[in-house]
């Protein structure tokens, strides 16, 4: 973080330390009273989050800090968004296209909701479709989003073979071989994933966002 | 455990259900193979626990939906699966789905159930949800009962929406009393009582049935494994309160508030499964552990919010000679240290998916161990693929004196196939008697 400013340095620290409240003041501070650029902001809790997400795969941190995190990053994302002027900066490049959503017949979006918000900030384009999502609607989503991914979710046994039906549908359209597919939730395991025929499962949200950057080809 | 009635004759009756000698006697053989886990000691063969949810509607070819609101066929098809498979203990299973008529009645709004929300086929699912506000931390710990009635109670179920217009009852007094008493005669107070004494009609039809299906088990040699289940404090908070993201955060934003929150429900909690379970006439309390998962939080956290206030529980239930069943969700690896801290002999911890062998190297000389094949392989593995997951149980945590009831990870998984149940049953009578 040599190239920050103290002021820069200690918006980083104190979003990756929870410092919620002291973070979320200096940020207010830097973007309505000393008006900083708000994409700079925002690069500034980019930052932060990476090393969340360290901490995260590191052991110190886990689901709590994980959801405060984004928590903290909406509530200035909020404040900065609208001060972003148009046709400005815009959005980052982004690394690819997950589009993630609930097997049929589980209502079940926690882990799913996690997940998302992860990608996200790792600089994925993620489309979340819900919970409870019919194989058409995948397929559906899927033919006009065209992601790189695909994240089946679900907590519930029953989501097993609502996975493997959602996957055999993909095979049947002819679009398995256009995306990579990773499933995760509470009690998916390696033997699941040979059940459904998915490319890899994950247990958490920082392996999920492992899959899709090697499959991307992103250096971890 | 449950009384029997008579004794010393060729029969005795249990309810409207004949005991036979011999069914006492298995009976019998079945508890103390139980009771004798829970004290550390070797009982005569590998005990087999049987717990489930929707698993029996698909055993006996009825719909999920008839389970939860059929009295009669969910009475046979959970008598038929412990008729078949003979297990030691056996979950009051009807009280895990029965409740279907109750939870219209009562317009229940935590759940969406078969006919409710979700298809013929499906399970139940909670919804998780914010029903207590952050900023309502101060009202839960000045006034439990109160918050509970005028706003925690019209949330969660529709017949008690008339409640928020009742009146704060501390300060009431005197002619205030008399004057203050008004709200209750308002159509949409009246409404809500009739509305609760019909669904607790129900309830008390739902319990008939319920003792008459423990009846005919028990008359036929099988004892309940449990009367009733329980919540830790931090699952009750966290579950049914301030939902699992506002949770989350308020391990950060509002830890102080929390624990106090915590403590509280400790106690009430305490005292509520200690009558309960007096009531049910079974020391054996089942208590599923949602938030306590290496991943939810660090074991910092688990030490500082979780634990002391479970422990606190644990402690209460066996100074009134209950025994706790945790059955610890996910994988607990990195908490078997921390769970180790009770006395010896006075508990079953059944594990979801943490590695039996490692919980019974922490804690084979402190705690019965129950469970743990796992629900892929129940759902999708093959009958040998089970077989094999037993033995490896029985060859290294059972023969090596681990006291170990034999169960699925969470019971028998929904759909699981007949044949890897039989399996499993089976392979428990080859290596382990």
């Amino acid at each position: 973080m040599s190239d920050l400013n103290e002021q820069e340095a200690h918006l980083v620290e104190w979003l990756a330390d929870m410092r919620e409240e002291e973070a979320l003041q200096l940020a207010n501070t830097m973007l309505l009273e000393e008006g900083a650029d708000p994409l700079r902001v925002l690069a500034l809790c980019r930052m932060a989050m990476d090393i969340v997400g360290k901490r995260f795969e590191e052991g110190e941190y886990f689901l709590p800090e994980l959801v405060l995190a984004g928590e903290m990053l909406e509530l200035i994302g909020a404040v900065a968004k609208p001060l972003i002027k148009q046709g400005e900066g815009g959005e980052a490049a982004r690394l690819g296209r997950v589009l993630i959503g609930t097997v049929h017949g589980d209502l079940h979006d926690i882990g799913k909701n996690i997940v998302s918000f992860m990608l996200d900030i790792n600089g994925f384009e993620v489309k979340d479709i819900g919970i409870d999502v019919p194989v058409n609607k995948f397929i559906e989503e899927i033919n006009a989003f065209e992601p790189d991914v695909v994240g089946l979710s679900g907590f519930l046994t029953l989501a097993f073979d609502s996975m493997k039906e959602t996957i055999a549908a993909f095979e049947q359209e002819g679009m398995r071989d256009r995306f990579k597919i990773m499933i995760g939730g509470g009690q998916i395991d390696e033997t699941v994933r040979t059940y459904t025929g998915a490319d890899a499962f994950g247990t958490n949200a920082v392996e999920a966002v492992n899959l899709c950057r090697n499959w991307m080809g992103v250096a971890a | 455990m449950p009384q029997l009635d008579g004794g010393g004759g060729m029969s005795r009756m249990i309810g409207p259900y004949e005991q036979s000698d011999a069914a006492k006697a298995a009976y019998d053989a079945r508890w103390e193979r139980i009771m004798a886990c829970v004290r550390l000691e070797q009982p005569d063969r590998m005990p087999v626990g049987m717990q489930s949810f929707f698993w029996p509607a698909t055993h006996g070819g009825i719909t999920y939906k008839e389970l939860m609101h059929d009295y009669e066929k969910a009475k046979r098809v959970c008598y038929d699966v412990v008729a078949e498979f003979e297990p030691d203990g056996v979950y009051p299973l009807l009280m895990g789905t029965g409740q279907g008529l109750a939870l219209e009645k009562l317009e229940f709004k935590q759940l969406q159930w078969p006919g409710h929300g979700v298809g013929d086929m499906q399970p139940y699912q909670y919804l998780d949800r914010e029903y207590m506000s952050a900023d309502e931390y101060d009202d839960f710990l000045f006034d439990p009962t109160g918050f509970y009635i005028q706003k925690y109670l019209p949330r969660v179920a529709g017949a008690f929406e008339g409640f928020d217009k009742l009146p704060s009852f501390p300060g009431l007094h005197y002619f205030r009393l008399v004057n203050g008493i008004r709200p209750f005669a308002l159509p949409e107070v009246r409404a809500s009582f009739e509305k609760i004494v019909a669904a607790a009609e129900e309830v008390n039809v739902f319990f008939g049935h319920h003792i008459d299906w423990v009846q005919k088990i028990n008359a036929a040699g099988f004892p309940l494994f449990n009367g009733i289940n329980a919540v830790s404090p931090y699952d009750f908070i966290a579950d049914y309160f301030r939902g699992a993201t506002g949770m989350m955060k308020d391990l950060y934003r509002h830890k102080d508030k929390l624990k106090q929150v915590l403590d509280k429900a400790a106690v009430f909690l305490t005292r509520m499964t200690i009558t309960n379970a007096k009531l049910s006439g079974n020391p054996i309390v089942f208590i599923p552990i949602h938030w306590a998962p290496d991943a939810f939080m660090s074991p910092k956290q688990f030490e500082e919010f979780w634990w002391p206030p479970f422990r606190k529980m644990m402690m209460g239930m066996i100074e009134a000679d209950l025994i706790p069943m945790p059955m610890w969700e996910s994988d607990c690896t990195k908490r078997l240290e921390i769970i180790k801290d009770i006395p010896p002999g006075k508990c079953i911890y059944w594990f979801e998916r943490t590695d039996m062998v490692k919980a019974f190297e922490v804690l084979g000389d402190v705690v019965a161990l129950r469970g743990n094949l796992s629900p892929s392989l129940m759902t999708t593995g093959k009958p040998d693929e089970v077989d094999a997951a037993v033995k490896h149980l029985v060859d290294n945590v059972w023969n090596k004196g681990g006291k170990l009831i034999l169960d699925g990870a969470f019971g028998i998984p929904d759909e699981t196939p007949t044949a890897n149940v039989r399996a499993m049953f089976d392979a428990a009578r080859r290596y382990a008697g």
